[in-house]
């Protein structure tokens, strides 16, 4: 019994480290990569440690290439503001929508459960033409405004503040707060694991996203960086360590926020992946 | 009668004070996505001309009857119907393996468990790259499927490969997110039946499929949903891997990337990709639908 046992322990370990290995291969390969001098990448030899170690490709991305740096801020901008405006606005409706009574507040749960159900694609080309109409394409708000909430968090949110006791807001309405003052100063800072959660999520969509930069943005000093590093990959085409010391500089973010917040990630996921 | 009246004062402040704080969510709804969607609609129906101010011409249901005439069309729908069918059972099935094994309080769980999720946390912008670039001619791909004395590819060039390249990669890179889903879902079967289980004689292997499994039925209903949607929404990695054209020989185009192409990259065909973008929407919410039937009569037995 005892034997059976560590066996099928060992075969549990093989399964994880296997994976392990196939996970992370691609990931050594790009940082690897992005370490190599040209020469030593076109050989095509597979070594997963630099021959000649170089930070040259870094230093050519930032430096050669002017827009790079640019692209980061335009991110940056488009992420932490974005994030911001979703982190106030969802928790706004998510509370209003689990606690006040209002004349359609049914009405509009009902729309936004249907909103998660429908795919970007269909109002992929009407946002484009309305905000061509607003002129906002090639801008910031462009790509903020029509993101600045989020169905599934306002979802989320709601079922937080159902789950909030009631009591506390009760006290604080007894001590004169207005519902304004409740919401902001007891209800808000007490979300806080829900809103980190919220923030990891909605900023790696902002951070990440392709296809809503791709359409609204073609001015290449606006671009965020996938955008750029898909035009810098037209431009270098065999520039290999380049495109790798690129993608690395772009990961390099998320992975940070990954780990000052990891334990809130996989609560987010379960929030979102719960019944 | 005075109490009444204090109280629809009240409920009139409640309500003002529901509507300040729906007003951006209201705002956003209105503007950037139901009115958007009724706008798809009416494009739908329309031949439309974007030079200069936009001009608008009905022409019925032909932007509809079109798409069976269209080669390229065609060729996209069959694309993105075979990633489909082939990467969500494969997703799923090894987020629920990788889930197991991970639950089975092996130690070391929380360092493999950030290691699989590296995939997730990464754009997909970036994770193609590293893929085109293992995928060359004389790249890791090739390289160790020669030491391994397999066949190799010429992933990006060759047609009849070309769309299993991306398959491979994004069952790679979804299937730990979903993991992650099962993971915290695996927490909640009470250990109660695993030890009833246990009493009975189960293994490891009958309690996973008399147990596990079933218990896990509304998460994997959900993890199938999420799949599909994901799924039939293929775009960035096709458009990245092909430089936004689909090819070779049209084997990555999919409905997204040709709704893309109609809209942006040619004049006069932007009511035609929204009819595609309508007709995309539909697929993928009857698909939801049948999805959600099938689990919900499953369930019954």
């Amino acid at each position: 019994m005892k034997k059976k046992l560590s066996v099928g322990k060992a075969l549990l370990y093989g399964i994880l480290i296997l994976y392990a290995v196939i996970t992370l291969v691609p990931f050594i390969w790009a940082v690897s990569s992005s370490f190599k001098t040209l020469e030593e990448i076109v050989s095509g030899t597979i070594n997963f440690i630099p021959k000649n170690f170089t930070f040259d490709n870094y230093k050519q991305i930032f430096l050669e290439q002017e827009l790079f740096p640019r692209w980061l801020l335009n991110s940056l901008i488009i992420g932490v503001a974005g994030t911001s405006l979703n982190l106030l606005f969802n928790s706004m409706a998510g509370y209003a929508l689990a606690r006040l009574s209002f004349p359609g507040r049914k009405t509009l749960f009902i729309i936004i459960l249907a909103v998660l159900m429908i795919p970007a694609q269909v109002t992929m080309i009407p946002n484009y033409l309305i905000l061509r109409e607003l002129g906002w394409l090639n801008s910031y708000q462009g790509m903020i405004v029509p993101a600045m909430i989020n169905a599934t968090f306002i979802f989320m949110m709601r079922q937080f503040f159902i789950n909030f006791p009631k009591e506390l807001e009760e006290a604080a309405e007894m001590d004169g707060l207005s519902r304004f003052g409740t919401f902001f100063k007891i209800v808000i800072p007490l979300a806080k694991p829900a809103l980190a959660a919220q923030a990891i999520f909605v900023f790696m969509g902002f951070w990440n996203d392709f296809m809503r930069p791709l359409i609204i943005l073609s001015d290449p000093s606006m671009f965020t960086l996938p955008l750029g590093l898909n035009t810098f990959k037209g431009q270098y085409i065999s520039y290999w360590n380049y495109i790798m010391a690129a993608s690395m500089v772009f990961t390099l973010p998320v992975l940070l926020l990954y780990g000052f917040f990891n334990r809130y990630f996989i609560k987010g996921i379960s929030f979102t992946g719960g019944k | 009668m005075k109490k009444r009246r204090t109280y629809s004062k009240r409920s009139l402040r409640e309500a003002s004070q529901g509507y300040s704080l729906m007003a951006p969510t209201i705002f956003v709804l209105a503007l950037f996505i139901i009115g958007p969607i009724l706008y798809a609609f009416f494009l739908s129906f329309h031949k439309v001309q974007l030079l200069g101010t936009a001009t608008y011409e009905f022409v019925g249901l032909s932007n509809f009857t079109n798409i069976s005439d269209d080669s390229r069309a065609l060729r996209a729908l069959w694309n993105t119907f075979k990633y489909v069918i082939i990467v969500v059972p494969i997703q799923t099935l090894l987020a629920l393996i990788l889930a197991a094994t991970l639950n089975a309080g092996l130690k070391g769980q929380s360092i493999f468990r950030i290691v699989y999720f590296l995939p997730t946390l990464t754009s997909s912008a970036v994770l193609t790259l590293i893929f085109m670039w293992m995928y060359n001619q004389n790249g890791l791909v090739n390289e160790i499927l020669s030491i391994l004395g397999l066949p190799t590819y010429n992933w990006m060039g060759d047609p009849s490969v070309a769309l299993i390249a991306i398959m491979i990669m994004n069952i790679w890179a979804t299937a730990p997110f979903f993991m992650v889903i099962y993971l915290a879902a695996l927490q909640d079967i009470p250990d109660s039946l695993y030890e009833a289980a246990e009493l009975d004689g189960a293994n490891a292997f009958k309690k996973f499929i008399y147990i596990t499994v079933p218990n896990l039925r509304p998460v994997t209903s959900f993890v199938v949903i999420m799949g599909l949607i994901g799924t039939f929404q293929l775009f960035d990695q096709s458009f990245i891997f092909s430089g936004g054209s689909g090819g070779p020989d049209n084997s990555t185009l999919t409905v997204v990337l040709l709704i893309y192409q109609y809209a942006f990259k040619s004049l006069g065909t932007m009511g035609y990709a929204a009819a595609i973008a309508v007709m995309l929407s539909i697929v993928i919410l009857v698909a939801t639908l049948l999805q959600r039937k099938f689990s919900k009569e499953e369930s019954l037995y």
